[in-house]
């Protein structure tokens, strides 16, 4: 079971050879024994995973059973699901338990998905390594020095340690490919307003987007099946007909068009990440592939841009934090000022605090011009860059992050040099195209900037970016899955935790 | 543009975020180092372009002028740090 798609399981599922009671118990006790260790969930009950996963058989014992129905998923601690502790890995929302189900969570119940638990996540999202979480770091499954990557490093890391079969993420400036790339999973990060944001705790609402980490592109297109759809309370959700993510997978990718942007392939790339990526770009022109080459002018302005967009609406979306009506409360506090300074002091971490600070000032009297409207029209001409490169090619592919994952505590104590790794991933967001990462290799990491000595046995996942056309999914999902039936680097696991 | 210490507890004044003074140098020198990077916007030329605010240029959808929330307050209040007779309680305001 431990190597299962999502695909294999449900067909174990329906030829009556496993119940979900087995297989939600089965991974239980891999999130209660291995998930531990890597520190990947910040929240397991068994008892009401299980409630889930007899309640899963039951809708299958009266033929009411869809794809997913009984398999468990494990969900980023930043959706809201009833009944579960929901603390978006805050000190802030520490005693949180959500009243209410987000949009995504109500179709997975739908569905009849089993809740296998709640993943440890950067505060609020907030940063690229999992290393910002109240709850601790967690460790990447291939090599327990290294990061898994983040925001959703607790879901990249689940899914590689097969601690759940499938899960959930966000993305805001490269929180589902960046952990993606750097656990060895694919994820994908849907068009802007194709899942709905009501349920999810807010970030950057802009630019916040769900969408699902598996082993294979065809699992990634099961997930999206359920994801995706329009919601009436997330003003953003888009009005669209329902698709189905699987329909192009088989189709033959012989003459597609892969544009390589020139700026995705300049100095910056560690060489261990060039090197998968270039062999990738080769095994797709031997699919009969034609690559061609497109430029994305400004996508190095994306960086600061995204840290003045990002802070300033997160510095409105957080200030409903406050210790009045839910969440963390500072013991001892004088008048109501003191009261919300101390909570919010106390409540948020060091990172959090710093990008409300940032947020704060860029939108306050007299800044605004020279930086939010400044940023905003940055954010046009970069999505302009990508209007151009779109009338040469179907997709883009480049590298997912610069380097493979780097070494617990090597970035943390240098927030530049955190932003700085998600140089290929933030343009994506700013300009609401749908991007996905998968596996296409193994590099050995380097010890820092300008130094390429080996330092790691070759045991670094190294993330292939697949960037598509508004609403092009299925067909990003078509070409990763062509890639993946002629290659098998999605197919391996951590040795050490088989 | 150069952060100073007061600029860095007025901001944290109007963002209701206690900062210790013992903090307050730390959190100047990081941010100075982050807008250090914000400041390479300025070296391109944005005249005369569209500010973009969202992703997708769509107008808000209107609805039906109805009730669609029923009353949950005593599950929502059942979260909250501190409530009496169904109002949230926070230290006095008005004496």
């Amino acid at each position: 079971m431990l190597n299962y798609t999502l695909k294999e399981l449900a067909a174990e599922l329906a030829a009556k050879r496993a119940s979900s009671v087995e297989v939600t118990q089965f991974f239980l006790n891999r999130i209660n024994d291995l998930g531990k260790a890597l520190n990947a969930f910040i929240s397991v009950d068994d008892e009401r995973s299980l409630a889930g996963a007899r309640a899963a058989d039951a809708l299958r014992a009266k033929g009411l059973a869809g794809p997913l129905t009984g398999i468990p998923i494990a969900h980023k601690d930043i959706f809201c699901a009833q009944g579960w502790l929901t603390t978006c890995a805050s000190k802030i929302l520490s005693n949180f338990v959500a009243p209410y189900d987000a949009h995504a969570i109500e179709l997975f119940n739908r569905a009849g998905a089993v809740i296998a638990g709640k993943t440890n996540m950067d505060e609020f999202a907030m940063g690229s390594s999992n290393e910002t979480s109240y709850y601790g770091p967690v460790k990447n499954p291939w090599d327990a020095l290294a990061v898994p990557g983040g925001s959703s490093g607790g879901s990249a890391a689940a899914v590689a340690a097969r601690l759940a079969p499938a899960a959930t993420g966000t993305d805001t400036g490269g929180s589902i490919r960046q952990p993606a790339a750097l656990s060895g999973v694919c994820g994908l990060k849907p068009t802007y307003g194709v899942v709905s944001r009501y349920g999810m705790i807010a970030f950057a609402s802009s630019l916040d987007q769900a969408g699902p980490f598996a082993k294979t592109s065809e699992d990634l297109a099961l997930m999206m099946n359920v994801m995706a759809g329009f919601d009436a309370r997330d003003s953003t959700s888009l009005e669209r007909a329902r698709e189905d993510y699987t329909r192009d997978l088989a189709r033959p990718v012989r003459g597609m068009r892969i544009g390589l942007p020139a700026e995705f392939f300049a100095a910056g790339m560690a060489p261990d990440v060039a090197k998968a990526v270039d062999d990738a770009v080769a095994e797709f022109r031997k699919l009969g592939c034609e690559t061609v080459e497109v430029s994305l002018p400004n996508m190095q302005l994306s960086v600061p841009v995204y840290y003045v967009l990002a802070p300033a609406e997160a510095s409105s979306n957080l200030s409903r934090f406050d210790g009045v009506r839910y969440g963390y409360r500072a013991p001892e506090y004088g008048d109501l000022a003191d009261m919300y300074k101390k909570t919010r002091g106390q409540g948020f971490g060091a990172e959090v605090k710093r990008r409300i600070l940032i947020g704060t000032y860029v939108l306050s009297h007299g800044y605004y011009d020279a930086y939010y409207l400044k940023a905003q029209k940055l954010r046009r001409l970069i999505a302009q860059d990508f209007v151009e490169a779109f009338k040469k090619c179907d997709v883009i592919m480049g590298p997912t992050t610069p380097t493979t994952a780097f070494n617990l505590g090597e970035k943390a104590g240098d927030p530049v040099q955190m932003y700085l790794s998600d140089i290929y991933t933030i343009a994506v967001n700013l300009a609401g195209l749908p991007g996905m990462s998968i596996p296409c290799g193994f590099g050995q990491g380097t010890k820092g900037e300008g130094d390429a000595l080996p330092l790691n046995p070759s045991n670094r996942p190294v993330g292939l970016q697949i960037i598509g056309n508004y609403f092009d999914e299925a067909r990003m999902l078509n070409i990763a899955h062509q890639y993946q039936q002629a290659t098998d680097w999605h197919l391996r696991m951590p040795p050490a935790l088989a | 543009m150069a952060l100073t210490l007061d600029d860095v507890n007025r901001i944290a004044q109007l963002a209701r975020i206690e900062v210790a003074p013992d903090e307050a140098g730390e959190v100047l020198n990081r941010m100075t180092g982050i807008f250090r990077l914000i400041e390479e916007m300025q070296a391109v030329d944005t005249t005369g372009v569209e500010p973009m605010s969202h992703a997708q240029d769509v107008t808000l959808r209107l609805r039906v002028d109805g009730v669609t929330e029923h009353d949950q307050h005593q599950l929502f209040q059942s979260i909250a740090p501190q409530v009496e007779d169904g109002l949230y309680l926070v230290p006095r305001v008005i004496e």
